[in-house]
């Protein structure tokens, strides 16, 4: 099977895809179908009567009123009926369009719940939110809108064909045989100004690249008294720019004129044509009036339906990357077990664990921890440290061993069991768009402002929200808060509810060390009596850790409390002492 | 709107010019249904073969003539958008320039960029499109109106009561829908947002169990979306039925006065087929129009963006000269008295009460927590913002009452930042100073510790930068950005946090080449690292835009709680001493 067959045969499948998809809304596909049928033959029959009318009014004293009251009579009852069916039409469409939209997404996020996060991890943000946003969108237009305009195109030419046929087959040909003169003319237009255009986003792109610089840096711009070349700069550039977009504006601004020109010439012929050929009876004064609108008209809907066509194959494709992320493998079934009154005591039995297949992180992974211990984890990056994390909280599963809490498998308890046990505070802090109310309470929505404030209070957050314009109702955005007070923010997040297990993550490349200070006072006081599994930094939580778990390249290579490894004189001991000189210098 | 019009001046004539063809080409597209009358009533009616491809050569001409016009209109159109553009965008870009750091705090980067790239180029867009066609469509109506007039005055009537009803028609329409339409983005853009958080939270999300919350307010934006999506989608489409509804039944009404006109004699078969076409034409260059202002609304908009930059006029006024430099040669370089700063739009002040004086050719460390108040102090300095009480001296003298030039040239700053631009390393370090020889630049790269990076480069200072610098690291980033303020030899000296990139060991070196420096240059250190302070000659501590303690190392491990809190947390072996030599046991 050649390349190009298993292209379209994908598309095909797509299509079908497609049409599951909207198969609830096939009666109002059908009726849009039909709608747009009966509004192009009405359409198109309204000049036809419009001639006849017209024919009626021949000469003086020769104007037939009663014919021509019923051809307009006539006239009056198709566009009234037309406006209408067009209305109702647009409204259907409407309603399918933003409905499909609306389901599509509305699976997607339900989707996007259920995925691995290995899938989630290994596709961009941007990327994602583009098929669920804007993909959908033009899946939407380009398929329905497409579909119905692709249809009322072909009608509306099989139609305008047959009534121009009827009224004169010769002009007819003419105007057939005259027509793609104009495609030629826009396309060789098009042709020769895409140069220009090329010319223009070249010079565009290096004007906004000295913009963003400049503009980015403006305070190093004014720091340095730079702004005067800057200015100079900008002014080359701006100039160049001026002259290559003058150039393709203009070119490209010459197709309507162009085409215009072209159906001008053509409407001059046929005028001609039909001025010659009505005395011998071939046409009547109101079928040349129709010829003539008719050859008007007759180029809209090719440029329609082209048009239309570019944005289906458009359409299918999005629709594929739709089709792609909503037909993700999910996560296996979650288990119904639950956990009651959790202990703490965690057991890693011979884990394994890989995120590529032929790549293996973590091997052999065994470790046991009594209810209420802290467990330091220290290692190199790279080492498995978030890997651990991953696999404890299940956002990805092991390829082999068991991991166990108060001795139940975590595969045979719900992942909401599981994961409501922990505490987790990520290096890496997530602030929704809310207030800070909304942003604490995500793991115990009905708090009240006295558990709230006291939460915060435990974890320092309180100092900075109080002082914000309005405290607890503050609108906070992605960027409101600084590094270290989104990590407080995620601390009391946890504080709140208290978990009886904590994951912590220690954040220590934005903070500064008075408020990882305050953090780690923080972060000591939530783990008093809760098994803890600390990714630490700090030489004050390895050293008072019950345990430290001291990882390389995905396994545990020492494992003890900090004066056994010290005394060991291994990896730790080598670690500890260049983290020493490191801070001590 | 009226702010960017100036910029068209310089366009006065492109901007007549085009209109005026536009018009021509429309003159030409109004005769047509006259002289196609003319072969209906007199070619036809008489049998007159020549006089009929006589009316088709006219046709033709009319054709080419309407062609040669059009494109002389849009060249001109072209020219003057593209132009005025132009100088729209030099003026936004010559403006941001001249703001002060308040400003720019208040507008954003972000803005600022769009406002100078897709803003102004749908200001082009608007203005090339109405340069175009806003004058054709209503020459078209209403020259459609003037030419049945000619005809017939009864059937011009019809014209006259027709127009207004259908401009009435469409405007409503369109008024009733664009702010809807705005709405609608205002939703769309929550839905996307939800989406965007979904993705980003995904592990909070999940550690919560909050998966069905997410949901939910998902499915509550996404409804509202459809629900305001089918409403404007109504209201939007009734554009189309309704104008088509109405042009025809004025047709109809039109074909029945022709008919008594034409049977009581005054006007002929071929003037009916004229009208008939005249009100075909409107309606096409309505629905034209109706869209046309859309985009112009929407340019407008942008406009109005755009306007709104250079109407943003900077908080801060220079002197011209220094008033006469004042030689109160005192031995102070910077001194600080009473100083409070807060923040346009902010409450708590940023800094409250600080005074302090820093000695020429001292060095000044400055410590304490984030948002202490360390960079905003040595903003402060380098006047990049006023303060609010107090007053802020260098060399005595109010920094005020200083150029903006003489600041800059007396100030050496390297901010927390790193940022670096497209160009040879060289291009780099002369923002520095732009008649810096090579040797200078050496030199200024010895101190910063980066002469060996350079060395090590391919064509050394010729080496090429990428954008923002990112074919360096970030420690190597970070000399850089010292060296450049270096070349400058300035009095004043800052190093805002600019050495967090660099090892223990190179930063040592940094200190010592900088002390080295020796002269008269006075350097403030900001830093999180009670070692890279420790040996200035003053210290401030601030803690929460306070001064918590100024002084020496010695001074401030004695005195200062707050300075030892953060002495201590970076060096634990230390405190064991404190304690064991005091007797006091200090907090961690």
């Amino acid at each position: 099977m050649s390349k190009k067959d298993i292209t379209s045969k994908n598309s095909m499948a797509t299509f079908l895809k497609v049409l599951r998809f909207i198969g609830k809304y096939r009666f109002l596909l059908v009726l849009s179908i039909i709608l747009a049928a009966v509004t192009v033959i009405l359409q198109l029959y309204v000049p036809v009567l419009f001639g006849y009318a017209i024919d009626e009014v021949a000469a003086t004293h020769e104007v037939n009123f009663s014919r021509m009251w019923f051809y307009l009579s006539r006239i009056l009852v198709m566009i009234v009926l037309s406006g209408a069916a067009t209305w109702v039409m647009s409204i259907i469409n409407n309603r399918m369009t933003y409905r499909t939209v609306q389901d599509i997404r509305a699976k997607s996020i339900r989707h996007i719940q259920k995925l691995p996060l290995s899938y989630l991890d290994g596709h961009s943000t941007g990327d994602i939110i583009s098929r669920v946003i804007a993909d959908t969108d033009i899946l939407s237009d380009g398929m329905l809108l497409g579909f119905t305009q692709l249809f009322s195109g072909v009608i509306t030419i099989i139609g305008t064909l047959i009534f121009m046929f009827s009224k004169n087959v010769w002009i007819t040909l003419m105007v057939i045989v005259l027509t793609p003169v104009s495609f030629f003319v826009a396309k060789f237009i098009s042709s020769h100004s895409f140069q220009m255009f090329r010319a223009q986003s070249d010079a565009r792109g290096r004007q906004t690249a000295l913009i963003e610089e400049m503009i980015g840096n403006q305070k190093v711009v004014q720091a340095f008294g730079y702004e005067n070349r800057s200015s100079e700069r900008f002014a080359a550039i701006n100039e160049e720019l001026r002259d290559s977009s003058q150039k393709a504006v203009f070119y490209s601004s010459l197709t309507n004129p162009s085409t215009r020109c072209v159906n001008n010439i053509i409407y001059a012929g046929v005028a001609l044509a039909g001025a010659f050929l009505i005395p011998g009876g071939h046409l009547t004064v109101g079928g040349l009036s129709v010829l003539l609108a008719y050859a008007n008209q007759y180029m809209k809907p090719f440029n329609d339906i082209s048009s239309v066509i570019t944005e289906l194959q458009n359409a299918l494709a999005c629709a594929t990357r739709i089709f792609d992320l909503l037909e993700e493998q999910p996560e296996s079934t979650d288990p119904a077990g639950t956990l009651n009154d959790v202990k703490g005591a965690v057991d890693i039995r011979n884990v394994s664990f890989r995120y590529e297949e032929d790549k293996p992180l973590i091997e052999n992974f065994n470790l046991h921890t009594e209810p209420g211990r802290r467990i330091a984890i220290v290692g190199p990056t790279g080492c498995g440290k978030t890997t651990f994390i991953n696999l404890l909280m299940r956002f990805y599963d092991v390829n082999g061993g068991s991991i166990s809490v108060d001795g139940k498998p975590i595969t045979e308890v719900s992942r909401h069991a599981i994961r409501s046990s922990y505490g987790m505070v990520l290096q890496d802090t997530w602030i929704k768009q809310g207030t800070v109310r909304d942003n604490i309470c995500i793991g115990k929505p009905n708090a009240s402002d006295e558990e709230v404030i006291k939460a915060s209070k435990m974890s320092h957050s309180w100092e900075f929200i109080r002082r914000l314009p309005k405290g607890l109702d503050t609108v906070l955005y992605e960027d409101s808060l600084s590094q270290g007070q989104k990590q407080l923010l995620c601390i009391t997040r946890v504080m709140l509810c208290l978990p009886p297990m904590l994951i912590l993550d220690e954040a220590t490349s934005s903070i500064d060390t008075r408020t990882e200070m305050l953090i780690q006072e923080a972060f000591d006081r939530m783990m008093q009596g809760r098994t803890s599994f600390i990714v630490a930094h700090r030489l004050s939580t390895i050293r008072n850790a019950d345990e430290i778990i001291v990882m390389k390249d995905g396994s545990i290579i020492e494992q003890g409390s900090h004066d056994e490894l010290m005394a060991r004189g291994g990896f730790y001991n080598d670690l500890y002492n260049s983290q020493f000189v490191r801070v001590a210098e | 709107m009226r702010t960017l019009a100036k910029y068209l001046r310089d366009y006065k004539k492109e901007s007549i010019l085009a209109p005026f063809f536009k018009f021509l080409e429309v003159v030409f597209d109004l005769l047509v249904p006259i002289v196609i009358a003319q072969i209906i009533d007199v070619g036809i009616a008489c049998n007159d073969h020549g006089y009929i491809v006589q009316r088709f050569f006219i046709l033709i001409l009319m054709a080419a003539a309407g062609l040669a016009v059009s494109i002389t209109a849009q060249f001109f159109a072209a020219k003057a958008s593209v132009g005025f553009a132009a100088k729209v965008r030099q003026a936004v870009f010559d403006h941001i320039q001249k703001l002060s750091y308040t400003e720019l705090d208040t507008l954003g980067t972000d803005t600022l960029i769009t406002r100078l790239t897709d803003d102004v180029n749908q200001v082009q867009n608007g203005v090339n499109m109405g340069l175009r066609l806003l004058l054709r469509s209503p020459f078209i109506v209403l020259g459609s109106m003037v030419m049945a007039f000619t005809i017939n005055v009864r059937c011009a009537l019809i014209f006259v009561v027709a127009i207004p009803v259908l401009f009435l028609v469409v405007f409503v329409i369109m008024f009733l829908s664009i702010p809807l339409f705005k709405k609608v983005q205002g939703r769309l853009d929550t839905v996307t947002r939800l989406t965007r958080e979904n993705l980003t939270g995904v592990r909070v999300i999940r550690a919560f169990c909050r998966e069905e919350d997410a949901v939910s307010e998902f499915d509550q934006s996404n409804l509202a979306l459809t629900k305001l999506n089918e409403f404007v989608g109504k209201i939007s489409a009734l554009l189309n039925p309704a104008t088509y509804v109405l042009i025809n039944i004025a047709t109809v009404i039109l074909i029945q006065t022709a008919g008594i006109q034409v049977n009581l004699g005054n006007m002929q078969q071929g003037e009916v087929v004229a009208l008939y076409n005249y009100m075909a034409q409107m309606i096409v260059e309505l629905i034209k129009l109706a869209s046309l202002i859309i985009t112009l609304n929407k340019s407008m908009a942008c406009a109005d963006r755009v306007a709104g930059i250079l109407k943003v006029n900077s908080t801060m006024n220079y002197p011209e000269n220094t008033s006469a430099v004042s030689k109160v040669q005192d031995n102070c370089a910077v001194a600080f008295d009473h100083v409070t700063f807060s923040y346009k739009e902010t409450g708590a002040p940023s800094l409250s009460d600080i005074t302090f004086s820093a000695k020429k050719g001292s060095t000044i460390g400055i410590i304490g927590g984030t948002g202490s108040g360390k960079s905003t102090l040595v903003d402060l300095i380098a006047r990049f913002y006023d303060a609010n009480e107090g007053t802020v001296t260098l060399d005595g003298q109010n920094v005020k009452d200083y150029s903006r030039k003489e600041l800059r040239e007396k100030i050496g700053v390297v901010p927390q930042k790193a940022a670096l631009f497209q160009g040879t390393i060289r291009d780099n370090l002369s923002w520095g100073r732009e008649d810096a020889t090579d040797a200078e630049m050496w030199e200024a790269l010895t101190t910063a510790q980066a002469r060996e990076i350079v060395e090590k480069k391919d064509g050394q200072l010729n080496f090429r930068l990428e954008q923002n610098g990112r074919n360096l690291s970030g420690g190597q980033r970070q000399r850089l950005t010292i060296a450049r303020a270096l070349v400058k030899k300035p009095e004043i000296l800052i190093l805002d946090d600019s050495a967090s990139a660099l090892d223990f060991a190179t930063d040592a070196a940094l200190r010592k080449s900088l002390h080295q420096l020796g002269g008269n240059t006075t350097t403030f250190l900001v830093s999180q690292r009670a070692a890279s302070i420790r040996q200035a000659d003053l210290i401030l501590v601030l803690d929460d835009g306070q001064l918590a303690g100024k002084g020496t190392h010695q001074e401030l491990v004695n005195s200062c709680e707050t300075y030892r809190e953060i002495f201590f947390s970076q060096f634990p072996e230390e405190r064991i001493k404190y304690e064991k030599t005091t007797g006091k046991e200090v907090l961690a």
